[in-house]
């Protein structure tokens, strides 16, 4: 297993919540999740808010203490021990671009302290001249580099982060819903970016987000969470055109057609009820109290991911076509 | 850059709204090149220090600071009498210069005079030693400041390691220094400091004897310890606090995701951005130990005589307050100044770097 860049193993990352006087309930994130991404491969992770995404991110990151589970990258595990020497090799691009650039700090500063850390230069020169190379790499010019981060708009601000995080020239990044504070205009570019990056560098993407579109677009594969585990995941054209779990359908039903012939004769799948509390989670199935499918079998037991079709999985026990 | 040609457009009818193109100029390369020009980046510092200076009474208060201070520096290297010695005339210790008002000159200083001699006058009189009380009040001043800005500093360095600490660690480190902060907020702070700076007056005066220290003043070291063991409590709250709220954002997650050690972030990412606070609560720290040193000194247990401090000068005019109200008014005004002074000045620090605070 090996050939893959990074493996994920049955993850989980329980916030303990205190839910009265001395008593703690665990507040499951996420729940058991797997998947593998290759080299220079982008896989997709969709899902509500809530659902656990960016702790997704974040907990591979060990931004966060796994409660449980694995982390493999190149076939060495992650441990808080030593993650250390995987900084340079892994980053992480954030969704706000306001909160993720300290404004105390100048461009050269923000984009310099991962050269810093990692004593990545020589000479002060050198270091002005890779800040330079960063900032021009993700579209931004060098005389930037001695401003402060309020001076600069959300999609400059994101470029920036996104060179904070070439800084260390990573293999992998995780991309935390990083165009969805930005207005559709500037998402492009800063998807073009990323696309432009992946070709000249080769680096692996796990690319979190809401809007499927963005992801379909992105994406070689794409997985989908609910309530802090995977549903689904497959290739990024199959799961769009051929999606088997029925919170997928619906989701993928979901996603607004620019052309209004092909908008009238399509049929929406509402979804009912609410996302239940992560606290309070529904025996058997997450999604059985939702699911239009639902059996006695998904109360009792919660479907494991199965392979559906050749690289397509779905945990679901009633599979629909 | 694409070229329009004039020409080649639909020509403009009467009543259309569209824009006629001809009358465009092409702008040159040295036009293009005006818009380019940067804005000077200006950072928070700056802009800080441009709202305080437009703050009047921040700006006065700073030049009354300035004008107190060059006072205390310069005043004793030029003026003619020393703070713990007598007045003499003709090299004889001149007794009958004893309480005298201000610009007032003793009976042996008359005569001198009378015999051609320039005598430098006593600016704010004497006191009954027959001592120049101008230069005691400066003296006093001085003490009073040096005590402010120390203790300041030591409640400074102590509160803000502790604060920092606690709040980047947090769990249950937090949870157990935070008990201790609240311990020693919980005691009573006037009789603590009564206590101690009568024990370590005698612990730390036996132990000093004899080293440089002792020159400061045993009580002078004292106080400082006292202000150190006890006044840090409210700073380490406040660091706490703001390393709490700022510890959460994502540019520390960032800084965390790069692999920057922890020291480092705090000291890159997380005070840099609650300096602005703890600067002005350290200047509004001053005026409180200034007020402290001088309650010490007015009930006796401050600086050692004959160095003065403005509270034991108070406290020495208290016995012919109604004979030589003067005496009282001198220290008393000055130390109005000083904590005034610094009270606005914080406030207005607070107001230029802290906009949200104000109301």
């Amino acid at each position: 297993m090996s050939e893959h860049l990074l493996e994920v193993r049955d993850l989980k990352q329980h916030f303990p919540i205190s839910t009265g006087w001395f008593q703690k309930t665990p507040l499951k994130a996420v729940d058991g999740v797997s998947f593998t991404i290759d080299k220079g491969e982008t896989l997709g992770l969709v899902g509500e808010s809530g659902c656990g995404k960016t702790t997704v991110g974040r907990t591979i990151l060990h931004l966060y203490k796994p409660t449980a589970g694995e982390v493999i990258y190149n076939g060495t595990q992650i441990t808080p021990a030593n993650i250390g020497k995987f900084r340079r090799d892994m980053q992480i691009v954030f969704q706000d671009p306001y909160s993720s650039l300290n404004p105390r700090m100048t461009v050269s500063d923000i984009i310099g302290e991962p050269l810093d850390v990692h004593k990545l230069y020589s000479s002060k020169k050198e270091r002005d001249e890779k800040i330079a190379h960063l900032l021009n790499l993700v579209g931004l010019n060098s005389d930037h580099a001695r401003r402060y981060a309020h001076e600069f708009s959300g999609g400059q601000r994101q470029r920036i982060g996104i060179a904070r995080a070439l800084a260390v020239e990573p293999k992998f990044i995780v991309c935390d819903e990083p165009v969805s504070a930005l207005d559709v205009s500037i998402q492009a570019q800063i998807i073009n970016t990323f696309e432009d990056l992946q070709k000249k560098l080769g680096i692996a993407y796990l690319f979190i987000a809401h809007d499927l579109l963005v992801v379909q677009h992105i994406s070689h594969r794409i997985a989908v969470m609910y309530l802090g585990r995977i549903v689904e995941i497959g290739e990024s054209s199959e799961i769009i055109a051929n999606p088997m779990h029925p919170y997928t359908q619906s989701l993928i039903s979901a996603i607004p057609i620019p052309d209004p012939d092909t908008a009238r004769v399509k049929k929406r799948i509402p979804l009912e009820g609410d996302v239940p509390s992560p606290l309070k989670m529904p025996s058997g199935c997450p999604f059985r109290p939702r699911c239009r499918y639902a059996t006695d079998i998904c109360a009792k037991e919660c479907p494991s991911l199965k392979e559906a079709a050749p690289g397509h999985q779905i945990a679901c026990h009633n599979p629909h076509f | 850059m694409k070229e329009f040609n004039t020409d080649k457009l639909p020509k403009k009818q009467i009543l259309s709204m569209q824009i006629d193109l001809s009358q465009f100029e092409a702008a040159t390369d040295e036009e293009k090149t005006q818009h380019e020009k940067m804005r000077e980046s200006t950072t928070f510092f700056k802009d800080g220090m441009r709202r305080l200076f437009k703050n009047p009474l921040a700006v006065i208060s700073i030049i009354v600071l300035m004008i107190l201070v060059a006072t205390i520096v310069i005043v004793p290297e030029i003026y003619p009498y020393s703070y713990s010695q007598m007045i003499e005339v003709n090299g004889k210790r001149d007794k009958t210069a004893k309480n005298l008002a201000p610009f007032e000159y003793s009976k042996n200083e008359l005569k001198a005079i009378e015999q051609g001699q320039e005598i430098f006058p006593h600016i704010f009189g004497t006191d009954e030693l027959c001592r120049d009380y101008f230069i005691r009040v400066v003296y006093g001043t001085r003490v009073s400041l040096i005590v402010g800005l120390f203790a300041s500093l030591i409640v400074l360095v102590i509160g803000l390691l502790y604060g920092s600490i606690a709040g980047y660690c947090g769990g249950k480190v937090d949870l157990v220094m935070m008990r201790i902060v609240d311990i020693i907020y919980s005691l009573p702070d006037t009789l603590m400091v009564i206590l101690l700076s009568v024990v370590l007056n005698q612990v730390i005066g036996t132990a000093l004897q004899g080293t440089f220290i002792a020159r400061i003043g045993t009580n002078m070291v004292s106080l400082f310890a006292v202000f150190g063991l006890l006044y840090w409590v409210s700073m380490a709250r406040l660091v706490r606090g703001q390393i709490l709220s700022i510890k959460n954002n994502e540019y520390v997650l960032a800084a965390r995701a790069i692999g920057t050690k922890p020291s480092r972030i705090i000291a890159k990412h997380i005070l840099p951005n609650c300096m602005s606070v703890i600067f002005i609560s350290v200047a509004l720290q001053i005026p409180s130990a200034i007020f402290t040193e001088s309650f010490l000194s007015f009930i006796g247990l401050g600086v050692q005589a004959p160095m003065p401090s403005l509270g034991s000068l108070a406290n020495a005019a208290r016995g012919g307050m109604q004979a030589y109200p003067h005496k009282m008014v001198f220290p008393a005004l000055f130390i109005c100044l000083i904590v005034l002074s610094f009270n606005l000045l914080g406030d207005g620090l607070r107001d230029a770097f802290d906009p949200k605070l104000r109301r």
